[in-house]
């Protein structure tokens, strides 16, 4: 199929022309357009195909002689350690090396020994990664062009980094390039390339400015997802030599009270997939992933490469029902979203919170997967949808933000709305579309609550209760921090490049879209997948009258700022009188000034509140880290032991 | 439904040895009962209607009770309780006082006392209702208010006044301009070569 | 067609004429109440009525412009949470609904950007945390023991939901006064005269806008005894009076605690409520899902 060739190989060809083109002032409009056309390229193709498999047959597998590209392959893995090692002994931290050495050596081993079975086709495509392809291409190329601009500014804000912003466009394109590879694959240990492609570009992404900090992130990235990688390996390795299966599909067709041992596969597999994800207890890398710059954390660590874990447990996900594996993913994925949501409380770092909010919101879909259920997989894919738009939102926001006020903290954003209006209000729309009615993540919550129930595991349903409550709390806040108008505030000179507009406008437009056109994508894009994966006819999660109410919910959501427009430009009782706010009446004139005891005069300043003495990183983190080591370690044990 | 049905009250104690307060709040316990005339102690200026003061007005605290009652919308009645909101009582003559309330705010009703029995209070906030009504349909007639633009009883007091008011408005500009000069430096730190 | 518009007449009949009276009533009686308990005489029962009139014949004060229409949006929705019970759909749907009206109010408040709004807002907010498990929590009761989040089916069923989800209808009174704004955890804003920040988040609100917090502070009082009622209800058309009945003794009930408890600190509000969810709701549920299997 020439578009599965062309998504994998065009990325890396942008990304090579990228870097020959240099840094330099001369080429940066031709940079621009450049990436502007591949993305819309990109963009263009992954809608064809969907266009295609949507219209067409349900299933594409194809590929099952593929000696050349097996070969290619298996040499890209040994490129991919030897830069591992390269970096690892530069910076003297062996352990990455060791555990490169570990993932790699045995599946080159696996297929240079013949032990490889052959045979099954390589690629396959289906509902899921069709839509998968959609978030990657659509939200992919609108995050690379935003990074056009941004990085121009980056660097102006920091000149003491070293200027390599070809090769870190480069990089984006790469990763775009093995994001599609890692979706079309059936074949695990090609899947199993493109994963540690993945991991690599993340780990050099996250060092780009070569600071201190950055090294140190980026290796504590590296470990922990080489980890996964080993697990990887591990379940690829058990899955050739015990059960003869290296297809994801066919795996997936095995009996588990027949062979037992495709529990131990299947929990490598989930293993693999949470470090990915960065749940408990190995959600350091991603917060610490932050120090890169913001397309990084947009593209990697919200809108791509953690969904590659958690839609590796997607597709898994009818066989952990009912399982020891799923009961250890729901497990680890409830206690994920309720712990990080605590911690996001506690944040005022405006990056740093939506780490936390990430790792949180993925915790939901990890635990939606292990539940294994129809509405639960369906809760799990709309999240995926509506999270990767909203989320990468308001990354690209957060960048914009900090580039022109220089700070991403929080409390610097009090009173944006009148400060940057524009920015505002698409920061608004993005927090809305992450946890308020009726926005896409909150019909998927609805959909998991239903499938948690479904599923009788209480402590589950208990974890989703607070978990929601502690996730409105940190989003009301920030968004309480959007709307405030201080007393005489005036518009900032908003110097937000263009380009950076021209792809976070049409990310809101699309988080707006999407929750009006989210029955069609239930009952278009997302009952199919449930179909095939569970091989029956699913009645739709969402019914009718539930529709027809949520649109309502919806306009009335809409139309509420457009009217409030209205009547605040009306005369007459409401708008006559503007006056001061309360201040037990010693208000100094305006409303930032107050007469203190002494009758000087002295500035209001108003923070939000962070408990950080009850809930704060310092305070939780390693007991949360603890229990969640034991639990993981605890089970792994019981259900490698049973199968054994 | 007549404004005078549903009255908020403001309790505000200005220099107050706190014995008129306490009758105050006296009238709000079950032998005298504010509530059955639908009175509610609010604390905020903007929920109130009739502001009920206690004690005199000094330099401290005139400022409050200008802030205070320019923060309770039409209509509004104000109720002295006290002789010392009335015209200073006893400390009329200290250095600090300046004297009764209305020496910063129009009063409506004077309650005398030492301290003003609820009785009286009770009594006088009935006639400041009456008095409420007047103004609610003088508003709704879209006349303007009776009382007159407020300045100062005398002169007495009002060169201080200037000096407070030039001294806190001075502090105010200082403020606003070091802000205005930071920002500035940030914004120079930025975007300093930028288009 | 005939049932469609039927639903939609009995929402809207309960939204403009059921949900101000009863809610506008009942809060007039709490207050007469609540003075009789104190042995005093109290205002007239049709008190609330003669203050929302005063509210509209003030003018309005504003300090900002976003405010009145975040106003407004939450009393939509507060009458859309209402509607969507008497139409007879998913109750999920009401409560989230009443989640984003809860948080215009909060955003109303922050608007102002003024010291006691602000910190209001936040304690409303860790209020709507603290009530939020255990209004979703109402809502899956409601599911186990009718198989389904439709309130016309929950309505139908032969047995009221009380007598399988006791806990949970435990929980929900305590969920309660911080829903009401009554002491023990009117932590936030207060109702009437007991202020803890001034008035909580419509310190810097007056006038007409705050008649439409008034008028929406009823219609959340309806909706509160509208949820009460659904755990008494069935097909049987006398626990309707058992519900109306259930109701009110609740209502009572909460009077009773208002004017006997103080406010508590919002680390124990917070300990007592979630405990009470795990607890009582957690282990509600687990014996349910228990005995259905």
């Amino acid at each position: 199929m020439r578009i599965i060739e062309f998504l994998i190989f065009f990325p890396f060809a942008v990304a090579l022309v990228l870097f020959a083109m240099g840094s330099s002032e001369r080429v940066y409009e031709a940079r621009k357009n450049l990436v502007k056309g591949a993305g819309l390229a990109i963009m263009a193709a992954v809608i064809y195909l969907a266009v295609r498999v949507l219209g067409g047959e349900e299933d594409y597998s194809f590929l099952t002689k593929a000696e050349t590209a097996n070969m290619l392959i298996m040499a890209g893995e040994l490129v991919l350690m030897g830069v591992v090692i390269f970096y690892s002994i530069r910076y003297k931290k062996i352990y990455a090396m060791l555990l490169s050495i570990a993932g790699t050596l045995p599946i080159v081993w696996l297929d240079l020994s013949g032990r490889m079975p052959e045979g099954e086709a390589h690629f396959h495509i289906d509902n899921l990664t069709v839509i998968m392809c959609l978030v990657v291409g659509i939200v992919g190329s609108l995050i690379c062009i935003y990074a056009v601009g941004y990085i121009k500014d980056y660097h102006q804000h920091h000149r003491d980094y070293q200027e390599r912003s070809n090769w870190f466009l480069a990089m984006l394109f790469v990763f775009l390039g093995a994001m599609f590879g890692l979706l079309f694959c059936d074949n695990m240990g090609w899947m199993y390339f493109f994963w540690e492609i993945t991991s690599v570009c993340s780990f050099l992404l996250i060092g780009y400015n070569k600071q201190p900090e950055s090294i140190q992130n980026s290796f504590k990235a590296l470990w922990m997802n080489l980890l996964g990688g080993c697990g990887f390996a591990v379940a690829i390795l058990y899955s050739a030599l015990q059960l003869h299966v290296t297809n994801l599909s066919q795996l997936l067709t095995i009996d588990e009270a027949a062979v037992p041992g495709v529990m131990i596969v299947l929990v490598m597999l989930a293993f693999a997939a949470m470090t990915k994800s960065a749940q408990f207890p190995f959600c350091g890398w991603l917060l610490g992933a932050m120090v890169a710059p913001t397309p990084t954390s947009a593209l990697l660590h919200s809108a791509t490469m953690v969904k590659a874990g958690v839609y590796l447990l997607i597709r898994i996900s009818p066989m952990m029902k009912g399982t020891l594996t799923g009961v250890l993913v729901t497990l680890i994925g409830g206690f994920t979203f309720f712990a990080a949501s605590l911690m996001a409380i506690a944040t005022s770092d405006g990056k740093r919170l939506l780490a936390h909010s990430t790792v949180s919101n993925l915790g939901l879909i990890v635990a939606c997967a292990g539940v294994g259920l129809p509405e639960s997989v369906w809760a799990g894919v709309m999240l995926i949808v509506f999270h990767a738009v909203s989320k990468s939102l308001m990354f690209l926001c957060v960048g914009a933000v900090e580039n022109v006020t220089g700070s991403r903290n929080i409390e610097d954003m009090h009173g944006l709305i009148i400060k940057l209006p524009k920015l505002a209000i698409v920061m608004i729309i993005g927090i809305c579309g992450m946890y308020l009615a009726p926005f896409g993540m909150l019909i998927a919550k609805w959909a998991a609550l239903k499938s948690f129930i479904d599923s009788n595991s209480v402590w589950l349903v208990l974890f989703l209760l607070f978990g929601t409550a502690s996730t409105s709390f940190y989003w009301g806040k920030w968004l309480g921090k959007l709307f405030a108008v201080i007393h005489k505030s005036q518009a900032l000179k908003d110097t937000t490049h263009r380009s950076e507009w021209q792809s976070i406008i049409p990310l809101a437009s699309l988080v707006v879209a999407m929750c009006f056109l989210f029955p069609s994508i239930s009952k278009y894009l997302i009952q199919p997948v449930l179909s095939q994966m569970f091989r029956k006819e699913v009645p739709p999660v969402i019914g009718g009258s539930d529709i027809i109410v949520m649109l309502f919910m919806f306009a009335l959501v809409v139309a509420l700022p457009i009217a409030g427009v209205f009547i605040s430009r009306q005369h007459g009782g409401i708008t006559e009188h503007n006056t001061r706010s309360y201040m037990s009446g010693v208000n100094a004139a305006d409303d930032r000034h107050f007469l203190n005891s002494f009758g000087d005069v002295q500035s209001v300043y108003m923070s939000n509140w962070y408990m950080i003495d009850f809930i704060g990183e310092l305070k939780i983190m390693k007991p949360c880290l603890f229990l969640s080591t034991a639990i993981l370690i605890t089970f792994l044990m019981i259900i490698v032991g049973r199968a054994l | 439904m007549k404004i005078s049905k549903s009255p908020w009250v403001l309790h505000y104690d200005g220099s107050s040895c706190n014995g008129c307060d306490i009758e105050v709040l006296a009238s709000t316990t079950p032998r005298y009962d504010l509530e059955r005339f639908g009175i509610i102690n609010t604390g905020d200026p903007k929920h109130a209607d009739v502001f009920l003061i206690t004690g005199g007005v000094n330099f401290q605290n005139r400022m409050v009770v200008q802030q205070l009652y320019s923060q309770m919308p039409d209509p509004k009645v104000v109720v002295a309780v006290g002789i010392c909101a009335c015209d200073g009582g006893v400390f009329k003559e200290c250095y600090n006082i300046m004297g009764g309330v209305d020496k910063v705010i129009p009063v409506d009703v004077y309650v005398p006392g030492c301290a003003a029995r609820p009785e009286s209070i009770i009594d006088g906030v009935v006639k400041a209702l009456a008095i409420l009504d007047h103004k609610r349909d003088r508003m709704k007639q879209g006349l303007p208010p009776e009382e007159k633009e407020w300045s100062p009883k005398n002169g007495e007091g009002a060169e201080a006044m200037q000096q407070q008011e030039e001294r806190i408005q001075a502090q105010i500009q200082a403020s606003d301009a070091a802000r205005a000069a930071m920002r500035k430096e940030q914004e120079e730190e930025l975007h300093g070569g930028h288009e | 067609m005939a049932s469609i518009v039927l639903k939609l007449a009995m929402a809207v009949i309960s939204i403009l004429l059921l949900g101000p009276l009863v809610g506008g009533l009942l809060s007039g009686t709490d207050r007469f109440l609540s003075a009789r308990m104190q042995r005093r005489q109290g205002p007239p029962v049709l008190q609330p009525f003669y203050d929302i009139s005063k509210f509209f014949q003030k003018k309005a004060y504003i300090v900002n412009g976003l405010q009145h229409f975040l106003v407004v949006g939450h009393l939509l929705f507060l009458m859309l949470s209402i509607g969507i019970i008497y139409a007879g759909q998913d109750i999920l749907l009401s409560v989230f609904s009443l989640t984003l009206a809860e948080m215009m109010l909060c955003l109303a408040a922050f608007s102002a950007s003024a010291p006691y709004s602000n910190m209001s807002a936040q304690r409303e907010m860790l209020q709507m945390a603290c009530a939020e498990p255990i209004l979703l929590l109402l809502c899956i009761g409601l599911y186990l023991s009718s198989g389904s989040f439709l309130v016309k089916d929950i309505i139908r069923c032969d047995l009221p939901a009380i007598v399988k989800t006791p806990g949970i209808f435990f929980a929900f009174l305590i969920a309660l006064p911080i829903e009401l704004r009554k002491s023990p955890f009117d932590v936030s804003t207060s109702h009437h005269a007991h202020q803890e920040m001034v008035k909580g988040v419509t310190t810097d609100i007056s006038g007409s806008v705050l008649g439409i917090v008034e008028l929406s502070e009823w219609y959340e009082l309806f909706l509160m005894v509208t949820l009460t009622g659904l755990f008494f209800i069935c097909s049987n058309p006398v626990s309707l009076v058992y519900a109306i009945l259930a109701a009110l003794i609740v209502l009572f009930g909460l009077t009773l605690c208002d004017n006997v408890f103080p406010r508590v600190r919002w680390e124990r509000m917070l300990a007592f409520t979630w405990g009470t969810t795990l607890v009582a709701g957690g282990g509600n549920m687990l014996i349910l899902m228990l005995l259905d299997k």
